[in-house]
Parts: C-alpha cells; sequence; structure tokens
C-alpha cells in the first residue's frame, strides 16, 4: 500500500514523514517519528495516555489519523520542557509526587498543560472536569489535582506557601 | 542495626524521586517502547468461545502469508507436567501457566490464547491470524460461582477433583479446593450470643486496570541465549516462568526490567514472554508484543468475584462471642484464587474466640484470576464490614466503639494459627476517634460509613548492591521492579545509613544477570525486604570506610565513628585527625583495598502487618441512583513513612481502586460468555471528577523486625473502601448494598423496593 507523505510542526521543528493511510497519529509518533513518550494505554480514546495538543486543542493521538497531522502544529511530552529547563507542570508534578508508575503522566501533564493554556485559574472542579479524560490508576488523583492547582498558581505569578 | 529511635535526616523526608525526571520528560523506558532493528510483531490468536474443545488449527495459510515469520501453537512447546511453582505472588502450578499461555486441547474463555504469529507489521500479524483455521467445538459453559459448583455444571477439567475434602471425591468438580479454620466452638459461641446478625454478600470481578498493557521484546539467539525486555513486577518471576514453560536453562535467559506501567499484583505473571520467546526462536527475529486493551481485559486479571455468607454472635455490650463465613470465590479458568487470604483476612481485624470459616476455590469460564492488591482480602472484608455494621446498628452501638471493643491486639491468637504481635490497630482506631472528620457532625443529606482493613504484607528474597564511585557519589542497585517509588525510598535508606544526601544516590534496578535473585514486588515487600537488604549493604559499606580510614590514621577500627558521611576519630584518644570523607576515601580506595562495594541478599522475615480504617461520606441521589463520595479519609499503620508522600499515594491510590470497586467496575458476559464491556469506556474506572482529595492519616506504630520501623503499605488502602462506601450507603438512605458494585441501577432498584 502506497504511503503517504506528511509534513508537520513536532514541538516546534518542522517534520516530514510517510506514514500508511490507516495509521494513527499516535503510531506515528512512536513507530515512525521515533517519540515514544506518548503512551498506549487503549487506542480507543478513553485513557488519555496518548495526549497531545495539536493546533492548540487537546487530543488523543490514538484518535487521530497520521495523515490528518498534515499542516499542524503538535506538541507532545517531548516539547513540554524547555531544554533543561522543566515546564512548571512537569516540576509541580514532581514536588507533589503526582505520578507512581509514570506510564500515565505524559498524558496527564500534556492535558495539564493545555488546560492551563485556556484556563490559567481553574477551580479543583474544573481542573477534575478537564483531566477526567486521563485515567491514572496508582494516585487515586489527589497529589495530580494539587500538582495542577500549584503548577497554574505560579504560572500565575503567584506565592504559594 | 536498628534506627528506629534515631533522629534521622533523610528517611521521612520528601525528596525528588530519582527517576522523577525521566518520567515527566517522556524519557522512561516501558516495555512498549523498546524496538530492535529487524524486529518482527507477534500477536495472539484468541479464542472467540468462552469454552470449546479444539478439533484442529491450520496455520498453513497463515505461514504462506508474505511477510510471516513464524507461526506457534501449543505444540511448539513443551507438554510440561503439573508442579506447584512458588515464583509469583501467591501458588501457581506451573502446568497450568502453560494452558494458561497457550491452549493445548480446550479454550476455556474468551481471549484464551492457541496461536500466535510474528510478522514484519502489525497489519499483516492481524491478516495471518485471519488465516489461521480452527476447528472448534463448542461446549456448554459456565460464567458465575455458584452455577459452576451446581451438580450438573459444565466440568472445565477432567481431572479436577475438589482437594480438602474427606472421602475424596470420585467425580471431577469445578471447585479445585475446600479450606477450613476453625478456632473455638462456634455454634457454643452462638448459643452464649444476646444479638445474632447475618448476611449474604456478593462481589464481581474487577480488573487491576493499570495502565500500561502487557508488552515485552524477546530475542532468542541461534547459540540459546534469550534476552527479554518486559514489564514486568518480577523479572526473575519472568526468569523463571519463561524457563520453565520453554524447558529452558534459566542462565540461558536474561531479562531486563522495563518500567512498569501499574501491576497492582497483575504482573505478577506471564503472559506474552514465552510466546514472543517462541516465536523469535521458530522466526530468527526479535519479537515484540504487547496487548490491547481489550486482551488486558479478556485475558489477563481480574481478581476473584465471590459469593459470601457471614453470620456474627454478640453480647448486648457489644462482646462478640462467635463469628462464621462461607466464601465461594471464583479462580477463573484454572484453580487458584485468592481464598486462603480471603479465610484468614475477614476476621482478623478482631480478637474473635470462636471462629468458622469454610473457603471453595471454584474454577468457571472465565479469565485464570491474578493477584490484586491485598489478594482476597477486600472482597472478605466487604462482606465481614458491611456485617459488622448491622451489627453495631441492631446493638445501638457506634460502629467505632463496636470495632474498639473488638480490636486485635498485641497477643491476640488469630483463627488460622498465628498471634497477632507488634500491631497497630488500636492506634489506628484511637487515630480515627480523634480525627476532624470522624468528630465532624454526618452533613444534613448525607451518610457516613466506616470500615477496617487488615492484610498481613510480607518479606522474602531480596538483594541489594551499594556502591560507591570514584568519586564518593553512591548507586544502589536492586532487583525491585519499582512500581510506585521504591527507588526513593530505597535510595534514602542509603543515604541515611551512608549520612548523606538523598540526592547522592542514584537507586537502579539491575537485570537478572546483574544483581542476585529477588522476589517480585509484591505482597508490600519491596521497602521492608529490599529495602532492609540495601540498608544492611550500606552498613557493610560504612564498616568497609571506617576499616579504611582506621588504616590511613593507623589507629584500631574501633576507634573509628562514622558521622554525616565522614570517619571521625571516635573522641580525643584515638588521636586529632582531620575527618575523612566519602569521596576522599573513594579516592583512595585503590591504595586502601579496592572498589567500595557491598552486596547483601537476604530472606527477610518480620514483615509487620498492616491495618486501616477508611472513614467515607457520600450522598446519594435517589433519582439515578448516583453515589457522590463527599469527603474520605484513609487512617493506617504504617510504621514507618520513608518517604511520606509516596506512602500518601499508596494509601490515596488504593482507596481510590477501592471505590471504583464498590461504585462501578464488573465484568458484564453475554449469555455466550462473552465480556461485553472490554474497554475503558464500559469498563468504569474512577476518574479525576469521582473523586474528591482523599486523605491520607500515617499511624506510625514501628516494625521492630525492620531497621527504620516500616511495614508494607500498598495493599491495606484497597480493603475497607467497599464496606466503608455500603455503610456510608446505609447511613445516608437506610438501603443495605449486599451486592458491588453499588452502581446507579442497583441503587434506584433498591430504592425502588424500599417505597
Amino acid at each position: 500500500m502506497a504511503k503517504s507523505y506528511v509534513s508537520a510542526t513536532i514541538n516546534g521543528e518542522s517534520s516530514e514523514f510517510l506514514c500508511e493511510t490507516q495509521q494513527t497519529l499516535l503510531d506515528v509518533l512512536r513507530d515512525v517519528v521515533g517519540l515514544t513518550g506518548s503512551k498506549e494505554g487503549c487506542a480507543s480514546g478513553d485513557c488519555g495516555a496518548c495526549s497531545v495538543i495539536m493546533d492548540g486543542r487537546l487530543v488523543c493521538s490514538c484518535l487521530v489519523l497520521g495523515v490528518e497531522a498534515e499542516g499542524t502544529s503538535i506538541t507532545t511530552i517531548e516539547g513540554i520542557a524547555t531544554g533543561e529547563k522543566l515546564h512548571p507542570v512537569q516540576q509541580k508534578f514532581l514536588e507533589h509526587a503526582a505520578l507512581q508508575c509514570g506510564f500515565c503522566t505524559p498524558g496527564l501533564i500534556v492535558a495539564t498543560k493545555a488546560l492551563l493554556d485556556e484556563n490559567p485559574n481553574p477551580t479543583e472542579t474544573e481542573a477534575r472536569y478537564w483531566l477526567a479524560g486521563n485515567l491514572c490508576r496508582c494516585t487515586g488523583y489527589d497529589k495530580v489535582i494539587r500538582a495542577v492547582m500549584d503548577a497554574a498558581a505560579e504560572l500565575r505569578g503567584e506565592t504559594v506557601g | 542495626m536498628n534506627y528506629i529511635d534515631s533522629s534521622l535526616k533523610v528517611v521521612g523526608t520528601r525528596p525528588i524521586r530519582p527517576d522523577g525526571v525521566d518520567k515527566v520528560t517522556g524519557r522512561a523506558v516501558f516495555a512498549a517502547d523498546t524496538r530492535a532493528s529487524g524486529m518482527l510483531w507477534g500477536k495472539m490468536l484468541r479464542s472467540p468461545h468462552a469454552h470449546a474443545r479444539i478439533v484442529s488449527i491450520d496455520t498453513t495459510k497463515a505461514e504462506a502469508l508474505k511477510g510471516v515469520f513464524g507461526v506457534v501453537t501449543a505444540a511448539d512447546f513443551p507438554d510440561i507436567p503439573s508442579e506447584e511453582a512458588f515464583v509469583g505472588e501467591g501458588p501457581m502450578n506451573f502446568r497450568d501457566l502453560a494452558l494458561n499461555c497457550m491452549a493445548r486441547t480446550k479454550v476455556l474463555y474468551e481471549g484464551h490464547a492457541l496461536a500466535a504469529v510474528a510478522a514484519s507489521t502489525q497489519a499483516i500479524a492481524d491478516e495471518a491470524l485471519a488465516l489461521i483455521d480452527v476447528k472448534y467445538e463448542i461446549l456448554p459453559h459456565v460464567i458465575d460461582v455458584e452455577a459452576a459448583m451446581a451438580p450438573n455444571a459444565p466440568i472445565l477439567h477432567d481431572d479436577m477433583f475438589t482437594s480438602g475434602v474427606d472421602p475424596k471425591p470420585t467425580k471431577p468438580s469445578n471447585i479445585a479446593k475446600v479450606v477450613t479454620f476453625r478456632k473455638g466452638d462456634v455454634e457454643a459461641g452462638f448459643k452464649d450470643a444476646d444479638v445474632i446478625v447475618e448476611g449474604t454478600y456478593t462481589t464481581q470481578p474487577v480488573h487491576q486496570a493499570y495502565i500500561e498493557p502487557h508488552a515485552c521484546l524477546a530475542t532468542y539467539s541461534p547459540d540459546g541465549q534469550v534476552q527479554i525486555h518486559s514489564s514486568s513486577q518480577g523479572h526473575f518471576m519472568v526468569r523463571a516462568y519463561t524457563a520453565k514453560l520453554l524447558g529452558m536453562n534459566m542462565s540461558n535467559i536474561r531479562v531486563n526490567p522495563a518500567e512498569i506501567g501499574g501491576g497492582f499484583g497483575g504482573k505478577t505473571l506471564v503472559y506474552l514472554e514465552p510466546i514472543a520467546v517462541a516465536l523469535s526462536k521458530k522466526s530468527g527475529r526479535t519479537v515484540k508484543m504487547q496487548m490491547t486493551r481489550e486482551d488486558v481485559f479478556k485475558a489477563s486479571g481480574p481478581t476473584s468475584g465471590a459469593w459470601m455468607e457471614v453470620k456474627i454472635g454478640a453480647k448486648k455490650d457489644g462482646t462478640i462471642v462467635a463469628a462464621k463465613q462461607v466464601l465461594k470465590y471464583q479462580a477463573g479458568a484454572f484453580a487458584g484464587s485468592p481464598i486462603g487470604p480471603g479465610c484468614m483476612c475477614g476476621f482478623a481485624m478482631y480478637d474473635l474466640p470462636n471462629v468458622d470459616v469454610v473457603g471453595y476455590d471454584v474454577v468457571s469460564n472465565r479469565p485464570k484470576v491474578a493477584a490484586y492488591r491485598a489478594p482476597g482480602a477486600p472482597i472478605t472484608s466487604f462482606a465481614v464490614e458491611s456485617l459488622m455494621d448491622e451489627l453495631a446498628i441492631k446493638l445501638g452501638i457506634d460502629a467505632l466503639t463496636l470495632r474498639e471493643k473488638n480490636a486485635a491486639k498485641n497477643g491476640t491468637k488469630t483463627h488460622y494459627g498465628p498471634t497477632h504481635q507488634n500491631i497497630g490497630f488500636t492506634a489506628v482506631l484511637a487515630a480515627v476517634k480523634s480525627h476532624p472528620h470522624w468528630k465532624s457532625p454526618v452533613k444534613p443529606g448525607q451518610g457516613r460509613g466506616l470500615a477496617t482493613g487488615f492484610w498481613f504484607n510480607i518479606g522474602g528474597e531480596s538483594t541489594a548492591q551499594v556502591h560507591v564511585n570514584e568519586d564518593g557519589s553512591v548507586t544502589a542497585a536492586t532487583g525491585s521492579p519499582d512500581i510506585g517509588g521504591s527507588r526513593a525510598s530505597i535510595g534514602m535508606m542509603v543515604a541515611e545509613v551512608l549520612g548523606v544526601p538523598a540526592t547522592s544516590v542514584r537507586t537502579i534496578v539491575a537485570d537478572t544477570a546483574s544483581i542476585g535473585f529477588t522476589h517480585v514486588t509484591g505482597g508490600s515487600r519491596v521497602t521492608f525486604a529490599t529495602g532492609m537488604a540495601a540498608t544492611q549493604a550500606a552498613e557493610k559499606i560504612v564498616e568497609d570506610l571506617k576499616k579504611r580510614a582506621a588504616q590511613t590514621w593507623d589507629i584500631p577500627v574501633e576507634a573509628v565513628e562514622w558521622k554525616d558521611g565522614k570517619a571521625y576519630p571516635a573522641g580525643s584518644n584515638a588521636g586529632a585527625f582531620e575527618p575523612l570523607d566519602l569521596a576522599t576515601l573513594a579516592l583512595k580506595a585503590a591504595r586502601t583495598g579496592g572498589p567500595l562495594i557491598a552486596e547483601v541478599s537476604i530472606n527477610a522475615q518480620g514483615a509487620g502487618p498492616g491495618f486501616g480504617a477508611h472513614i467515607c461520606d457520600v450522598t446519594v441521589d435517589k433519582e439515578t441512583g448516583h453515589v457522590t463520595i463527599e469527603r474520605y479519609t484513609a487512617v493506617q499503620d504504617v510504621g514507618k513513612a520513608i518517604h511520606p508522600s509516596y506512602v500518601e499515594g499508596q494509601i490515596q491510590g488504593g482507596a481510590a481502586q477501592g471505590i471504583g470497586w464498590a461504585l462501578n467496575e464488573e465484568y458484564i458476559y453475554n449469555a455466550k460468555g462473552q465480556m461485553e464491556n472490554a474497554g475503558f469506556l464500559d469498563y468504569r474506572v474512577p476518574v479525576a471528577s469521582d473523586v474528591p482529595m482523599i486523605e491520607a492519616v500515617l499511624v506510625e506504630v514501628p516494625n521492630p523486625r525492620h531497621p527504620f520501623g516500616a511495614r508494607g503499605v500498598g495493599e491495606v488502602p484497597i480493603v475497607p473502601p467497599m464496606a466503608a462506601i455500603a455503610n456510608a450507603i446505609r447511613s445516608a438512605t437506610g438501603l443495605r448494598m449486599p451486592d458491588l458494585p453499588m452502581s446507579p441501577p442497583k441503587v434506584r432498584a433498591a430504592f425502588d423496593a424500599q417505597a
């Protein structure tokens, strides 16, 4: 089967790849581009472990076809930090011990970044509903939500005790 | 050494975990993230039928497909005899595991593997699976535990005769075994009781539902050497099972532990690794296999569902005089439900004179159960703690007071044999009593429930190495996969002993060829047992460092003391020398005896049992039957929290899993015995908006058998939630919900029946 040529911006860099028409963006990221930070937990859009930001919109990359990436700008977990400097969301996840196994963590961090890009001052309830598409089986979400709220405060420039 | 009463600098603090940055940046390598050149994709053919005889399997068309490099069936594996295995968490039979990995004559559940292919792409592998021609003779199936015990039930195994009954049965049965535990004279106890309560309860199988599906990468070399990368709760376990199922020597198999994306007990056995190795052998290429989410639900885990009957008799003042329980646990397609722990844990929180417990281990046409966090205990405790609530109501005694009155203490002899020692249950109950949640009035329209739980925790075999590198930095290596922060806790214990900051110690998980045998990450054993081995290795390093300082100063080793990461002369009589720090001693290592390393292998004994008590406030929507958890507090004796954040995380995560078990999670089967909700959309695990903040209260009654007083903490927190929530629903509505899950349709139906 002929492959399609796709050109997209991934984590700020222009990227070109060939993909089969049925390949999902998640498969392309992991198996073609070599970015394995996005995880497959379900391949049906239910767990959020493959969350990426596509043209400013949070999506499950397992529900997007690779060919649909043509001309888009995509941010994956690998593009959240700036060089050696962690994004405040990443730093707060570490400080709050908001991860145990760490498998859902990339998706949660990408989803949190997308939340705070859109709503810098979410309530706890808004954060919980926004992240309801990201399953975490280890933490019970307590420390995740604390990390999200703390990261939001830091990004707003507030000092939190 | 024992540090329980010492002032500690590292243990008890909350440093950032050593593997943290990798996990927040996407760099951490889980099993499915691994690739190899020339790699093939392995895929499994799974039975669409719940129960069928395999008449024939024709793989010729699949083998002929371009891009297919190997097809295997049971014929490619040794037909191994029945043999008890003590490799994972709880007993297992090697033959059962072999047949579970690859069906030989019968398929026993929908999803049961019976062939596998290796192909150059996933699409070709799928195509090849469709070309395998299997002729099945469909057999009657049985799903539910009571139906499987009925005299005319379809029999899964012609060679299964119920053990534990006298006389030995002459006909095969789905009841694999019957276990009984007795203490005192239960019938006399009931005669003596002023009040008797009874209840029948059921629970549904629930899946561990780790977000990472099982995955592995295997390479078989022509010289017989095998490399496996896989995600598991024990790479030594993977090696042992793979060797046995393939008839290979362990020394020819090297298993590299990938990061593990959750397990909760469900990754203490193998499904893919022996198959991937067989496919690699056949194809001469590296083979990668990963389960789909549907495979995970249909062919791995879950834990048992159960039918249970409980009866408790008490005096008017609340003193329990008799307790009786009948437990029927589903094992799935092969024997081995956690019926033993189920029989032991239900009443383990209480000091009871007369107890009678009978348990049945029952097979049916469901996936073989796997360990799930305190295997067996949450099920039995849902029944017992629900009935304890009824007893409190009937006696007009507060739920906490009833438990205080009967609480197990040091010296309490359990109904299953051992006597409780160094336990903290009364301290847990005292912490409940003084907690603001318990003391606060129940809000209007809400209900409050309390339930308690017990888990043994285990020790076992662990190996740890501590290396002081040439610059004085420290590497700690263990054989325990890190499932939720154990690299942090182990590194902290090593740092404490060495007197250096936590950040000076890098903890890694070493592969099967690089470190001594280490039992699985399970039974809440790693911080206890592997932590003990690492502590002892660090102590050996300190002894060695003292010796080298003594040699440098030419004074007796007894005249050297180790403090804050430096060797000091112990007092003025020892002489006046500048202290020698780790970096200086490391630099001189070549001249003072060579590399500074220590390895300790132990079989750790004395894992202190854990007790917990959960308080839960709920509201119940009468229109929809939906239950909202308004407030949740989990109190637990953790011995000593090495890294309190990760201890709290274990408790919060366990409680959330229990909330899912209580309210939503279940396997739904159609009339053909096929699972109808094998995905996260329909198998509903809790999401962030389903739960409130979960307050974890750490009670620290030190375990004297651990150098820092630690107890296992990971399993206890899943034991109390189901009953705590059921009791809260009872308090809010007057409805006793004896059947899990307490999902909206069931709660709504209970309201209708109440009206």
